[in-house]
């Protein structure tokens, strides 16, 4: 269970999270959705305990949000996780010797699933096996929480549905509390139990996502384009 | 069965139901025939597991299918099931079928007619 109270977080002048009270439930796979800016990077961070917040907390299965819950926790950010002087065999090693809770043999299966060379640098790889490469390092470790920003970033919809199948087959339902950042909904949602819409620092709406199929016959997209005022989605 | 062919106006887990069900009707699901587990078909459809589990849930609340325990779920041997579902389905497909031919202003009568002559293999349309 992550809980956040009355969290703010602000850069200078701009709050980029402006009291935010919420509770994620354990084993459930929740979407953040809103537009770029709207802080959905920064609650990623926060809950990974790489930032703090200005005001109010964040806890974990009840303790503080920092870098020792970080270690029971997995997190595809959206910059800065592979070295490109690696190759992907090095980047898994790498891995390997950080976490103790990364599985070498889930990494393999990983690799055939992902259709990623062991052999092939980083820096050679398309933009597709880099998005390919980082799920199959956080979705190698075996952590209670496991947060994705952006997973679905400047991927085609092939490699799209691979990521998203990638994710069915190796997330531990009911076990993991699973958060997705991101603003291209429509490959994730029939993953998603939850959503949320994060617009400009706060929680404006929250819904299950099968109940709103059902009560008002939406999806999740034409639900958050609902949520919006007129032309502030992108 | 990904994510965009799902439809909006109705919950994930019964279009994968009704995905089943029209399966068993067409033969190509037969009677006893053993379904994949809950994970297997999550990952063949890309959805959550609990989706599925909820599509097994209503279908084994329907009598389509029986769950065993420690074996998985296998669809019905009951002899009168295909039979019901078969005409289930006819109905809303009827139903559908009526209320839009209605819906551009076609009298019963008319709509009678226009289906007689199709099947007879003439013009469908009617004006």
């Amino acid at each position: 269970m992550i809980e956040l109270h009355h969290v703010t977080k602000e850069y200078g002048k701009r709050k980029s999270l402006d009291n935010v009270t919420f509770t994620f439930e354990k084993g459930k796979v929740y979407g953040i959705l809103g537009p770029n800016g709207s802080g959905k990077s920064t609650m990623m961070k926060i809950m990974a305990g790489l930032v703090y917040p200005s005001k109010g907390d964040v806890t974990i299965a009840g303790k503080k949000a920092d870098r020792k819950t970080a270690s029971n926790l997995a997190f595809l950010a959206s910059e800065g996780m592979l070295y490109p002087g690696f190759k992907i065999e090095q980047m898994i090693h790498y891995y390997h010797s950080q976490y103790s809770d990364f599985s070498i043999e889930k990494a393999e299966e990983l690799l055939t699933f992902m259709e990623l060379d062991r052999h092939q640098k980083v820096s050679q790889l398309s933009k597709g096996q880099q998005g390919r490469l980082k799920l199959l390092l956080v979705l190698s470790r075996q952590t209670d929480v496991l947060l994705l920003d952006e997973p679905f970033i400047g991927l085609d919809p092939m490699v799209r549905d691979t990521i998203v199948q990638g994710l069915v087959s190796f997330i531990d339902f009911g076990e993991q509390t699973v958060i997705i950042a991101t603003h291209e909904i429509t490959e994730i949602e029939p993953i998603l139990e939850d959503a949320i819409i994060l617009e400009s620092g706060r929680i404006t709406a929250h819904c299950n996502v099968e109940q709103i199929r059902e009560e008002q016959g939406l999806s999740i997209l034409e639900w958050l384009k609902s949520n919006f005022k007129k032309g502030e989605l992108v | 069965m990904m994510s965009a062919q799902f439809k909006t106006s109705k919950p994930i887990y019964s279009q994968i139901a009704d995905k089943i069900v029209q399966q068993f009707v067409r033969g190509e699901l037969i009677p006893g025939e053993k379904l994949p587990s809950v994970r297997e078909m999550a990952i063949q459809a890309g959805v959550n597991p609990n989706t599925i589990q909820r599509t097994y849930g209503e279908l084994e609340r329907l009598g389509v299918v029986e769950t065993k325990r420690g074996q998985g779920t296998f669809m019905t041997e009951e002899i009168d099931m295909k039979r019901k579902l078969r005409s289930d389905i006819q109905r809303e497909i009827i139903a559908l079928f009526i209320e839009n031919m209605r819906s551009i202003g076609l009298e019963d009568r008319e709509i009678h007619e226009s289906v007689q002559s199709f099947l007879n293999g003439g013009e469908s349309g009617h004006d």
